[in-house]
C-alpha cells in the first residue's frame, strides 16, 4: 500500500508522484483530498488528488517544495512507501452542465485543477482554463489542462511563458469577451484574493478551493478554520471549496502565518541535516 | 447490566471470602486510613510531559487498602459502576495477596481495568456508592486505585492471561473507531468466535486515549499493552481508514461484513463564536492536545509544531480543559489560567485533576466568562476581555445558571488560548447513511438496552450515542453492543 509507482519532475520544486492506494482511487472524486505522513516524525499534511485510476488503483499527487513535509515527501523515490496515507477527504466539486465555466489556476494549484477542468469538460460545459504561475519553470501540466479545455491563456509574471502578467489580467479578458456562468479559482490565497475581488466585481458565482492549515482532516481539531459568510467552517470538511466572495481572505492569509517561525526552523534544520 | 445478584451471592459465600472476613473485625477494617496515591512532586512533574503524575500504590499500601473494604452483603458500589465490575471480589482478592487473581476478576466485565483504574470519575461512579461515603462520614475505600494497581501488577508480571476465545464462525463485523467503546465490543465479539475489524481514520489505535489524554494522566505504553492483547486474540486493525469516505458501508457488506459497532466519538470541537476567536495562538483543546499528545509537538525530532505561550487561558472546566491547562504548563507556560463560567463546585473535570492542577499552579478564575480577543498587528492573540459572572437559577442542567455581572468586565494579557468549551458528535457516519435515526444534536438514536441502531444490523455506542461521556460509559455501551449483535446475527443465520 501507498507505494510510489512514478516520479515526475515538472521543475526542480514541483513533482507529481502516482501513488498505489486502490481503495482511494476507486472512492475518489474530483475535489477531494489526502493527507498524507512521512516517516514516524512527520506531520500530518494535506494534498489534493490531482488525479486517479481507480483499474490501475492509484492516485496521482502534484507537490510544490515548501518546507519539511514536502522535501521528506518529494526525496521519497519509486518503490518507497509513503507511511500513512489517508482519504478522499473534503467535498467534491459540485459538478453541473450550467455552460460556460472560467477555471483559474495559479502554481502548483493547477494540479487540483486537472481534474475539476476535465469533469466539468465532461458535463458538457465550455471550459475556458487561465493558468499562472512566477515563470515558465512553474507552469505545469499545461499539455493535460489544453486536453480538456476548449482554450487556454497562459500567464507569466515575467513574460517567460504565454503572456505577461497576472492570472486575474487573462482571466479579466475572457469575462469581458464573454457570459462567464461560473468560476472555479485554486492557487495560493493571495492569488484567489485577488481573483475573487474581480469575479465579485462581475457577479459571477466564484468557487475557490482553500488551502488551510489542517492536523487530522476530519473535522476534528479546527486548525483549518475560516470564516465564510461571517460564520466559522472548518475547510477539511465543510470544504475545501467554498463561495469565493464569502471567504474572508485576509483572516485566512494571516492564519497560514501561524506557524511561519516553527515552520521555518523546522525547515533550517532540516537543510542542515541533508 | 447489573450483576445477578445470586452470583453475587455465591461467589461472597465461597469459603475463602468468609474466612477473610472474620479474620478482621468491622471496626478495625474502619480504622484505616485512606491510603494515599504516591505522586511525583508538582515542582519535578510540571517539567515533564511524559512523566505520569499518579505513580501507583505500593504492595503492601494495596493489601492495606483492600482491608478497608466490608465485603458488604449489599455491594452498593457495583451499582455505580457502569460495568458492574465485581467489585468486593477483585478487592478481596487484593487482601489475599493474590493479585493475579484479582486482575482476571476485573477481565471478567472490564476489557481496560489499567485505563479506567486511571481516568474513571470514581468520586461520581463506584466510590459515590460505597458503603463508606453512604453510611459512615469516612472516605470511599479507593477502588480506582486497587483497580490500576491490580492491573499494572498483572502486566508488570508477564503472565497476562488471553482470555479464551471461542471457535471462529467465520462471521465478519465491523467496529468504527478506535476508542475505548470500539476496543471492549471487538474483545467481546472476539471472544465470542466472530471475525473483528477495528477501522480507525487516524494512523494510532485508541481514540481519545491516544489524541486526548496526555501521558502524565495516562501512558500510551498502558493502552499499546491492551492492544497487543486485542491482537493476540485476533482481533485486526485497519489505520488511515474512513469508514463511509475511503469505502461505503456498501462496499463493507459486499466484502462480506454483516455487522457493524458505530463508535465514531464526538471529534467536532465548538467554538464559542465570539469576536476574533480565529486568531493565531487561539486554538481548540482537541487541536491543541492532538498536536501534543498523537504527534508528539512537543518533542524536538518531530515535525509538528505546537504553539508555546508564556501567559495561557484555558476556556472550559472538564477533563480537556485540565488536561490542557496542564499540558501548558509543562511546555513552559508561565502563567497558566482556567477560565470558568460557572464555580470550582460545577466543574466536570474529575477532582483529582482538579487537585493535581492545583498543586501544579494552575489559577483558577472561575464565575469568568470569555468576551473578545486582541490580537498584535501579525495577528496573533495578545489579549482578551472577560465578564465576571455570578449563579442564577438552576438550568436545564441541574447547575445553577452562570449570569453577567454588569460593569464587570477587565482585560487579561494572554498569548495562547485553548477553547476547551465543548465537543459534538462526529457527523461523519451519520452524513453518508440517510437512514440512520440521529437526534437533533446530531447524536446516533439506539434501542438503550441493545444499542441497535435504526438501521438493523448497525449497532453504536460511546459518545456519538451519548454526545460527549466517559471511558467506561463507552466500554459499556460496547459490551451491552457485543451481546446483542451476537444474538442478533445468531437469529439471522438461524432463520
Ligand atoms: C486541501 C488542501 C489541498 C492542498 N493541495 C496541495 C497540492 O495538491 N499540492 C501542493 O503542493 N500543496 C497542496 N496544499 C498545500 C500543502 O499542504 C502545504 O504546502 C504543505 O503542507 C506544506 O508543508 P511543508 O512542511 O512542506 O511546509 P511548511 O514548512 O509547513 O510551510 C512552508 C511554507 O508554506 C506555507 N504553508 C504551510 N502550510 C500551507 C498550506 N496548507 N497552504 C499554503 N501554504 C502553506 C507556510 O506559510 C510556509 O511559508 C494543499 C493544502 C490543502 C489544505
Ligand atoms: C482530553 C480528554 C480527556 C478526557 N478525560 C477523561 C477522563 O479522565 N475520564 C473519562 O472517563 N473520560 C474522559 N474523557 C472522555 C472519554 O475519553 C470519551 O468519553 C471516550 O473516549 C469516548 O469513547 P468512544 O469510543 O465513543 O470514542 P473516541 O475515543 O472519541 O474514539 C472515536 C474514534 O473514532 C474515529 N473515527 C471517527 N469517525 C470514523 C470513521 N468514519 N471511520 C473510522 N474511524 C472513525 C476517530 O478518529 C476516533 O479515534 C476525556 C476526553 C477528552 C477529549
Ligand atoms: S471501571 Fe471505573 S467505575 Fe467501574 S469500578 Fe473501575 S474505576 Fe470504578
Ligand atoms: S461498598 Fe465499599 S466497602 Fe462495601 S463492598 Fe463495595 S467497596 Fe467494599
Ligand atoms: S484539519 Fe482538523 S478540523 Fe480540519
Amino acid at each position: 500500500m501507498n507505494k510510489i509507482i512514478e516520479k515526475t519532475y515538472f521543475s526542480d520544486k514541483v513533482v507529481q508522484l502516482v501513488v498505489e492506494n486502490p481503495m482511494i482511487a476507486k472512492s475518489r472524486k474530483p475535489g477531494n483530498f489526502v493527507i498524507l505522513r512521512i516517516g514516524e516524525d512527520g506531520e500530518r499534511f494535506p494534498l489534493t488528488i490531482s488525479d486517479a485510476d481507480p483499474v490501475r488503483g492509484t492516485i496521482t499527487l502534484v507537490v510544490q517544495i515548501m518546507g519539511v513535509s514536502s522535501s521528506k515527501l518529494v526525496a521519497l523515490e519509486v518503490g518507497d512507501s509513503i507511511t500513512d496515507l489517508v482519504g478522499p477527504l473534503g467535498k467534491p466539486t459540485h459538478i453541473e452542465n450550467i455552460g460556460t465555466v472560467l477555471a483559474a489556476g495559479g502554481g502548483v494549484g493547477v494540479a487540483p485543477l486537472l481534474p475539476i477542468v476535465e469533469a466539468f469538460k465532461k458535463a458538457g460545459n465550455r471550459v475556458v482554463t487561465v493558468i499562472a504561475a512566477r515563470n515558465k519553470d512553474l507552469i505545469i501540466l499545461e499539455d493535460e489542462i489544453r486536453k480538456w479545455s476548449d482554450e487556454v491563456i497562459v500567464m507569466t509574471d515575467d513574460g517567460s511563458h504565454g503572456r505577461q502578467g497576472l492570472v486575474t489580467v487573462g482571466m479579466e479578458e475572457i469575462i469581458q469577451r464573454e457570459k462567464v456562468d461560473e468560476c472555479i479559482v485554486i492557487g495560493p490565497a493571495i492569488m484567489m484574493k485577488f481573483a475573487s475581488l474581480l469575479t465579485k466585481k462581475y457577479s459571477i458565482p466564484t468557487q475557490a478551493s482553500l488551502n488551510s492549515i489542517m492536523v487530522d482532516g476530519t473535522g476534528m481539531c479546527g486548525a483549518c478554520r475560516v470564516t465564510v459568510g461571517g460564520k466559522t467552517r472548518f475547510t477539511c470538511v465543510d470544504g475545501p471549496e467554498f463561495d469565493a466572495h464569502q471567504v474572508d481572505f485576509d483572516e485566512m492569509l494571516m492564519r497560514l502565518g501561524g506557524y511561519k517561525a516553527e515552520e521555518l526552523r523546522a525547515t533550517e534544520i532540516y537543510s542542515q541535516k541533508l | 447490566m447489573s450483576l445477578n445478584p445470586e452470583y453475587l451471592k455465591e461467589e461472597r459465600n465461597q469459603m475463602w471470602r468468609a474466612e477473610l472476613r472474620s479474620k478482621t473485625k468491622n471496626k478495625e477494617r474502619m480504622l484505616i486510613q485512606r491510603v494515599k496515591m504516591p505522586e511525583l512532586a508538582p515542582a519535578v512533574r510540571v517539567k515533564h510531559q511524559d512523566r505520569e503524575v499518579n505513580m501507583g500504590l505500593e504492595l503492601n499500601q494495596a493489601l492495606t487498602e483492600a482491608a478497608r473494604c466490608m465485603d458488604c452483603v449489599n455491594p452498593t458500589c457495583i451499582e455505580g459502576c457502569p460495568v458492574s465490575i465485581n467489585i468486593p471480589k477483585f478487592i478481596k482478592y487484593i487482601e489475599q495477596g493474590e493479585i493475579l487473581l484479582a486482575a482476571a476478576t476485573l477481565k471478567e466485565t472490564n476489557a481496560l481495568p489499567a485505563v479506567c483504574g486511571r481516568v474513571c470519575p470514581q468520586e461520581k461512579q463506584c466510590e459515590s456508592r460505597c458503603f463508606y461515603v453512604e453510611k459512615t462520614d469516612k472516605p470511599a475505600v479507593a477502588i480506582g486505585h486497587l483497580e490500576r494497581f491490580a492491573a499494572d501488577f498483572e502486566r508488570n508480571s508477564g503472565s497476562s492471561n488471553i482470555p479464551d476465545t471461542a471457535k471462529p464462525n467465520g462471521i465478519k463485523v465491523a467496529a468504527v473507531g478506535s476508542g475505548p467503546a470500539s476496543l471492549s465490543f471487538a474483545g467481546d465479539m472476539v471472544k465470542y468466535g466472530y471475525d473483528v475489524t477495528v477501522f480507525e481514520a487516524l494512523h494510532e489505535i485508541g481514540g481519545v486515549l491516544k489524541y486526548g489524554i496526555p501521558e502524565f494522566r495516562l501512558p500510551n505504553s498502558v493502552v499499546d499493552f491492551e492492544l497487543e492483547n486485542l491482537r493476540k486474540m485476533g482481533v485486526k486493525f485497519e489505520t488511515n481508514y474512513i469508514v463511509g469516505r475511503t469505502s461505503s458501508f456498501d462496499d463493507l457488506r459486499e466484502e462480506g461484513y454483516q455487522g457493524f459497532f458505530i463508535a465514531s466519538g464526538a471529534g467536532l470541537p465548538r467554538f464559542m463564536e465570539i469576536p476574533g476567536e480565529n486568531y493565531n495562538g487561539i486554538l481548540s483543546s482537541n487541536e491543541y492536545l492532538t498536536r501534543v499528545n498523537l504527534m508528539g509537538a512537543a518533542m524536538d525530532d518531530k515535525d509538528t509544531p505546537v504553539l508555546k505561550g508564556k501567559n495561557v487561558a484555558v476556556i472550559g472546566g472538564g477533563n480537556t480543559a485540565m488536561d490542557s491547562v496542564r499540558t501548558a504548563l509543562r511546555l513552559g507556560a508561565q502563567r497558566a489560567m482556567i477560565i470558568y463560567r460557572r464555580s470550582e463546585a460545577e466543574m466536570p473535570a474529575r477532582v483529582e485533576e482538579v487537585k493535581h492542577a492545583k498543586e501544579e499552579g494552575v489559577e483558577f478564575m472561575t464565575l469568568c466568562n470569555p468576551l473578545e480577543y486582541f490580537a498584535d498587528e501579525k495577528g496573533r492573540v495578545s489579549g482578551m476581555r472577560l465578564n465576571r459572572m455570578g449563579l442564577g437559577e438552576p438550568d436545564s442542567s441541574g447547575r445553577r445558571r452562570p449570569m453577567p455581572i454588569e460593569g464587570s468586565e477587565f482585560e487579561l494579557d494572554v498569548d495562547l488560548v485553548v477553547v476547551a468549551v465543548g465537543v459534538s458528535p462526529n457527523p461523519l457516519v451519520p452524513s453518508c447513511l440517510p437512514d440512520l435515526k440521529v437526534t437533533k444534536w446530531g447524536t446516533i438514536v439506539v434501542d438503550e438496552e441493545k444499542m441497535q441502531s435504526s438501521i438493523s444490523e448497525m449497532f453504536a455506542g460511546g459518545d456519538i450515542v451519548r454526545g460527549g461521556a466517559t471511558v467506561i460509559l463507552a466500554m459499556g455501551d460496547g459490551r451491552r453492543a457485543a451481546e446483542n449483535m451476537d444474538h442478533y446475527l445468531k437469529n439471522k443465520s438461524n432463520q
